[in-house]
């Protein structure tokens, strides 16, 4: 996994709640078995219709928002467990995505993939809102060692809370296999003496 | 200190705790299927890992299989090629797998559970976020990603922070007319997609007391749908009955040993619960979903509430819906009993009892799709197949099918399904489709009429 410290890029904006993973990938395309090419069918029924022709107005085919950062209405990721959201978000480019609220899975599957989810306050969300609708130009500025997001060029700034444990493997590109075959022993020795 | 079944589940598979951090949980059952397992098992090739335990591991084809000639090969090269490196993988692993065609093939979370390998108060997980279903027998069973899909192949453990507790109790008795199904779409509707995130929920009272295990799993199967990570039921006699004599269940002496265990498992009278809310059993009635998440729930007699939220309106312009209007005498064109959640023997049941002497509507193509083999083996032993041809049904073979349309089994553009699944979001069942999620008996009803109906006026 790739290490993470900071990241510095424009943004771009889904102000959409509740999206699920069917509308990040959708299951028909769920049928390679490895992780590549997931990239070209992110948010495939929201970025083209079903004639194959780019909709003009959903802002990830907007010309004007560019960027690695996505953010999100509350709720994002619900419904599947399918890694293959994060696989496509990364392939796509995202490094970051922001929302008020994640999913379970979601989140975990994130995190384990180097795609750093970024939980902040609705009031902050509006305000990362505001700022493109202002400036499509604007840079966001996400610190995983000081735990901050940033508007940059103003005083903006929220502090985010993630796993002590999480936020170690992330800043260092450790997963958690590693972690549980260092374990092998004790998982063992548990096996022999399971309380049930 | 008093607990709840959660706390005593999941306190009895911690092998270890990071300080700081989350804890190492032994897992006791990993179920896997041919969509979310092929690149954990690349992983470790790539990493040189063994799976360190294949003999708790089970696998499945049930996403991507077709629903019709199973015994033929599949048609769909991509489809064909995943179904062949799942066996492969198992081969290679030496894990047992229900491939299509086998007597024990089918959705993963109907076959587990009907074969006994699902019991009470074990740790399960597999790469569908639905294993939630599994909880049903006071079990901890959740969906997990392809990344921890590898992890439960290398180490048979996870590592995970604790989940706050969160309980749903509804007391007094359903209506008539009101099934499993409607009381989870009851629940989903009052607390809303995301009022579970970072919980476990446990369900309790006397409607889950009194519940069949086929009813219990269709509420855990959808816990999920509120956020929640699993939902349990505390294991009783009706659980116990159940697991009993199962191909997978312990036998003789070891099952009673056993059973002593699990009646230690229930909660604790007094334990704590992070989050509490209460129900009423008579408040509940036949639910529809009008929206794209299936918090957006109404009961039958209800009208679609207006909401000026952006996501609302978008929801409601995809489903060509107006708020404040019934759901009651919509025209549908498709109609979809299956999936993990109403897909097991007394859904089918239910349905061919109401459908028995009736025919569908000219209108309405209605599929029934086993969750496995031996429901469908059942349904034909106990005539229900020539009831549903009688009508006009059509029966398929098992499979996730039309729940999520990765096979060829998908609902037309701006089409409505009146679907027992557990899912509407847009484009779940055919990019354009529009989904209803109801009961198996609503769902009968409507391929009968060619439309939405309240059921109750006809059964009261």
């Amino acid at each position: 996994m790739e290490k993470f410290k900071t990241h510095t890029s424009q943004a771009i904006p889904l102000n959409i709640a509740n999206v699920d993973t069917d509308q990040i990938i959708p299951a028909r395309f769920l049928k390679a078995t490895d992780k590549k090419g997931f990239g070209d069918n992110v948010f495939r029924d929201w970025r083209f219709n079903k004639a194959g022709k780019a909709v003009s107005n959903f802002s990830l085919n907007n010309p004007l928002y560019s960027g690695s950062i996505l953010i999100a209405g509350d709720n994002f990721g619900c419904g599947s467990s399918r890694e293959h959201a994060a696989w496509a978000l990364v392939g796509f480019g995202f490094k970051v995505i922001v929302s008020s609220f994640f999913a379970d899975i979601f989140k975990g599957n994130a995190l384990n993939n180097g795609l750093l989810p970024v939980q902040v306050s609705e009031g902050f969300l509006n305000a990362l809102f505001a700022a493109i609708d202002t400036d499509a130009s604007t840079l966001f500025e996400v610190n995983l060692e000081a735990q901050t997001i940033s508007i940059k060029g103003t005083n903006l700034s929220e502090s985010f809370e993630i796993d002590p444990y999480k936020k170690t493997c992330m800043i260092n590109g450790y997963d958690d296999i590693d972690y549980l075959l260092s374990k092998k022993e004790l998982i063992e020795a548990f096996e022999l003496q399971k309380p049930y | 200190m008093k607990k709840t079944l959660f706390d005593k589940v999941w306190d009895a598979h911690v092998v270890d705790t990071v300080e700081n951090g989350p804890q190492v949980l032994y897992i006791d059952k990993h179920l896997i299927h041919e969509v979310t397992s092929p690149q954990a098992f690349n992983e470790l090739e790539e990493r040189n890992i063994p799976v360190f335990r294949p003999q708790q591991i089970a696998a499945t084809a049930d996403h991507n299989t077709p629903t019709l000639e199973q015994h033929l090969p599949v048609k769909d090269e991509l489809s064909r090629k995943q179904l062949a490196q799942l066996s492969e993988n198992c081969r290679k692993n030496n894990i047992t797998l229900y491939e299509l065609g086998h007597k024990y093939n089918g959705i993963v979370h109907v076959m587990a559970p009907e074969l006994g390998i699902t019991q009470p108060g074990m740790t399960m997980v597999c790469g569908d976020s639905h294993t939630s279903t599994h909880g049903a027998f006071g079990t901890i069973a959740f969906g997990i990603g392809t990344s921890q899909v590898a992890q439960v192949f290398a180490s048979q453990c996870l590592l995970l922070s604790k989940p706050k507790s969160l309980r749903v109790t509804v007391n007094g008795t359903l209506k008539n007319g009101v099934l499993s199904k409607d009381v989870i779409l009851y629940i989903i509707s009052k607390l809303g997609t995301n009022s579970g995130t970072g919980y476990f929920c446990e369900y309790a009272g006397d409607v889950f007391e009194k519940m069949s295990m086929e009813g219990r799993m269709t509420v855990c199967n959808m816990s999920i749908e509120m956020g929640a990570r699993g939902g349990m039921i505390a294991p009783d006699e009706t659980t116990f009955d159940y697991v009993k004599g199962r191909e997978f269940a312990p036998k003789n002496e070891a099952f009673d040993k056993k059973v002593a265990y699990w009646k230690t498992l229930p909660t604790d009278d007094g334990a704590p619960f992070d989050k509490e809310y209460f129900f009423d059993a008579e408040d509940i009635e036949p639910m529809v979903t009008y929206g794209t998440n299936p918090g957006m729930g109404i009961k039958i007699s209800d009208k679609i509430p207006v909401n000026n939220d952006p996501s609302f309106k978008k929801s409601l312009q995809y489903m060509n819906f107006e708020a404040g209007k019934s759901l009651i005498d919509t025209p549908i064109n498709f109609v979809f009993i299956g999936s993990c959640t109403n897909s097991r023997i007394e859904d089918f049941r239910v349905a061919a009892d109401y459908v028995k002497g009736k025919k569908k509507a000219k209108n309405v193509t209605a599929w029934l799709v086993p969750g496995s083999k031996q429901v469908e083996t059942q349904i034909i032993e106990e005539g229900l197949k020539d009831i549903f041809n009688d009508a006009g049904f059509e029966l398929r073979q098992p499979g996730c099918s039309a729940c999520l349309a990765m096979n060829d089994d998908k609902i037309p553009q701006n089409e409505y399904c009146v679907s027992t699944s557990n899912r509407n979001f847009e484009g779940r069942q055919g990019q354009g489709a529009r989904t209803i999620l109801a009961s198996p008996l609503m769902a009968a009803a409507t391929a009968i009429e060619g439309k939405i109906i309240d059921i109750t006026k006809q059964l009261n």
